[in-house]
């Protein structure tokens, strides 16, 4: 599969900008200004680039609790997402959703999921949705390592293959449920094995390689584009920051995150990758970094100073009609 | 004599003419249609109890037999509802809600709030409710006060042949999340029902029998005990006025009030388990916004707070009765402050 100039450069911008988003909450969140807790996917840029830069405006997403990443990548306004982590009326959800429930319909992103395992059967429903109404869209369903271990995604990888579903499920196995390891919580050696219990194809690859990614994500999303069903895709990768901020992170190596951020980095590993093939300049990078810093600051900004809801919203968008 | 049918074939009916009448309506459950892989005749059950039977004959694969996995199917259904379809998911019995809540309550019940007012979830989720089958306590249970606690979604308890009707086409035309409850010992029971689709609007209660004495504030099949209740005391003279709630949420609050401000004397009988149930509900709203109206203390008449019991002397004892609302009207109506 071949990538144009344009796709290498907006890979390289979706994922550069979750990594800046996520960077930024991560000292934002140590002042005390966000609200509640937050869960950063700095580390894990390469899936959600590579996942959805396959994806259109017919596509399906269903996410996680550490959702800023596939928002991000499925085209979620970065201003909209900004306000609503700060609880702010202008976010995204109006203030009412916060960082585990960022969602945009109209984008197709059906919403960061505060329950593990939440998602699977809501994607299976939006891909049966895309195949009744002949839109021609999939699904995809992003779970960790540990809604890997949920019934609901068990369930959902057999509803799929049953109903021959255009969905594909993700994995991204960052190695830890919360604090405890993917070692001791699934059995098995990796979670892509599963899919052969449901008769589907089922591919483990490292989740810090951008182009692994998107090869194996491309194949996925044509074969459920052309009526082949579902697929499971693992992404092993790790994450930066602890399972929210705040997490001391004791039950991690000393020098795990430091050693993965200086050999592994997946932004880091792109751009060597591009530029010593010669596909994008040192300047074309440097040019995306300067934007997307611009971008941050300014949605840090414009959140910060935006208003918050009103006490009559307290009451309002429960129903439709009521 | 009006047109006639009972209670399973109304349901059945409301799907049918639904189905006909908007094409992203598709129903998804257990055995829905039956027959689904097997070697022999398809449309084989429609549901356990022949409820949807024919549907799938005539609607054919919007009628989609599931595995036995309530999470992911309900889900589905939820995913489906906010992707531009309208399904109509059946949870065979309201018991085997504990396997698959998560998805109503915290999906389905939550999108549209917790989103900004911007997710629209048409979801029905029809189900099975009730004592009275001899099924013990995991096929037996009320539950709807589970569901009408929670913001976002809709409960829906009919309680004859039109009601089931004309609440199911407007649960599936409805768009938020609506979880619609059939009391299985009603579906034999037949009714008036008109041939042409209609819809009964949510938060209207019914007064099923207008009385000055006592006011019994019932739903579903407590409806009809309440009835013979009442026609019962009417031969002693105490005329009671009974309200069927039809929809727990919303509820037709100004209906209840009204009609405890003119008798004064108010009985619930809610078949749902004592505690935190309909009756409670009904119980505080009238103590808190028609206390000065009351002659008497409020009196709710349910189920004790135990399990659905098996045996069949145990599970009649359990079941309100119409013995058990006269009596609870004898104490409202000659309660001495």
């Amino acid at each position: 599969m071949q990538l144009s100039k344009a796709d290498l450069l907006k890979a390289y911008r979706t994922m550069k900008t979750i990594r800046e988003f996520e960077e930024r909450i991560h000292l934002e969140f140590a002042t005390g200004e966000i609200p509640g807790f937050v869960h950063l996917y700095a580390g894990e840029e390469a899936i959600a680039a590579g996942i959805c830069i396959h994806l259109d405006a017919r596509d399906k997403l269903t996410s996680t609790h550490r959702g800023h990443g596939h928002c991000i990548a499925k085209g979620c306004d970065v201003d909209g997402m900004m306000a609503e982590i700060y609880g702010k009326k202008d976010g995204l959800c109006a203030g009412k959703g916060g960082s585990m429930h960022i969602a945009d319909l109209s984008k197709g992103m059906l919403g960061a999921n505060g329950i593990v395992g939440g998602g699977p059967p809501l994607a299976c429903g939006a891909a049966l949705a895309a195949k009744k109404l002949g839109s021609k869209g999939i699904a995809v369903s992003f779970v960790g390592d540990g809604g890997a271990n949920q019934g609901t995604t068990l369930e959902s990888l057999n509803l799929a293959a049953i109903w021959n579903l255009p969905c594909v499920f993700v994995v991204e196995n960052n190695g830890y449920a919360e604090a405890t390891s993917c070692k001791y919580a699934g059995a098995c050696h990796d979670f892509a094995d599963r899919a052969s219990g449901f008769s589907m194809p089922g591919v483990t690859v490292d989740g810090h390689d951008f182009f692994a990614v998107y090869e194996t994500a491309g194949e996925a999303v044509r074969r459920a584009r052309d009526g082949g069903g579902p697929t499971l895709i693992e992404c092993k990768v790790n994450r930066y920051y602890g399972h929210f901020e705040g997490d001391a992170q004791t039950y991690r190596a000393p020098d795990e995150v430091k050693k993965i951020r200086e050999t592994r980095d997946c932004i880091t590993r792109f751009a060597q990758k591009v530029t010593s093939a010669g596909l994008l300049g040192r300047a074309d990078l440097e040019t995306i970094d300067r934007e997307v810093i611009r971008l941050i600051d300014d949605s840090v900004s414009k959140a910060k100073a935006a208003a918050k809801p009103a006490s009559v919203d307290l009451l309002t968008d429960v129903y439709v009609s009521y | 004599m009006d047109r006639q049918l009972t209670f399973q074939q109304a349901i059945n009916e409301a799907l049918s003419q639904e189905m006909e009448r908007d094409r992203t309506v598709i129903l998804m459950g257990e055995d829905v249609a039956g027959g689904s892989g097997a070697e022999g005749q398809m449309d084989a059950w429609g549901g356990p109890l022949g409820i949807t039977k024919g549907l799938w004959s005539k609607f054919g694969d919007r009628v989609m037999d599931t595995p036995i996995s309530e999470s992911a199917f309900v889900g589905a259904a939820i995913g489906a509802a906010v992707s531009g379809l309208r399904p109509v998911a059946e949870l065979m019995f309201v018991d085997f809600m504990g396997v698959c809540f998560d998805q109503i309550f915290n999906q389905a019940a939550k999108f549209r709030y917790m989103f900004g007012g911007k997710a629209v979830t048409p979801l029905v989720v029809r189900t099975m409710c009730g004592a009275g089958f001899r099924a013990a306590a995991q096929h037996s249970q009320c539950l709807y006060p589970i569901f009408t606690h929670i913001p976002g979604l809709k409960c829906v308890v009919p309680s004859t042949p039109y009601d089931a009707k004309g609440l199911l086409i407007q649960s599936i035309r409805d768009n938020d999340p609506v979880i619609f409850f059939e009391h299985k010992l009603l579906y034999p029971m037949q009714g008036e029902v008109p041939e042409e689709p209609y819809a009964i609007p949510f938060g209207e209660a019914n007064f099923v029998r207008e009385g000055d004495d006592v006011t019994i504030v019932t739903l579903g099949r407590m409806v009809h005990v309440s009835s013979d209740a009442a026609a019962m005391l009417a031969k002693d003279g105490i005329d009671c006025e009974i309200i069927d709630l039809r929809t727990t949420s919303p509820l037709d609050e100004d209906s209840v009030l009204e009609s405890a401000e003119k008798t004064g004397r108010v009985v619930v009988v809610d078949e749902a388990s004592p505690r935190c149930n309909v009756a409670t509900d009904i119980s505080a709203l009238i103590a808190e916004k028609a206390f000065a109206s009351l002659k008497a203390p409020i009196r709710r008449v349910t189920p004790p707070h135990t399990p659905v019991p098996f045996s069949d002397v145990l599970e009649d004892l359990y079941i309100p009765d119409a013995g058990k609302v006269v009596a609870a009207v004898h104490d409202v109506t000659s309660y001495k402050a």
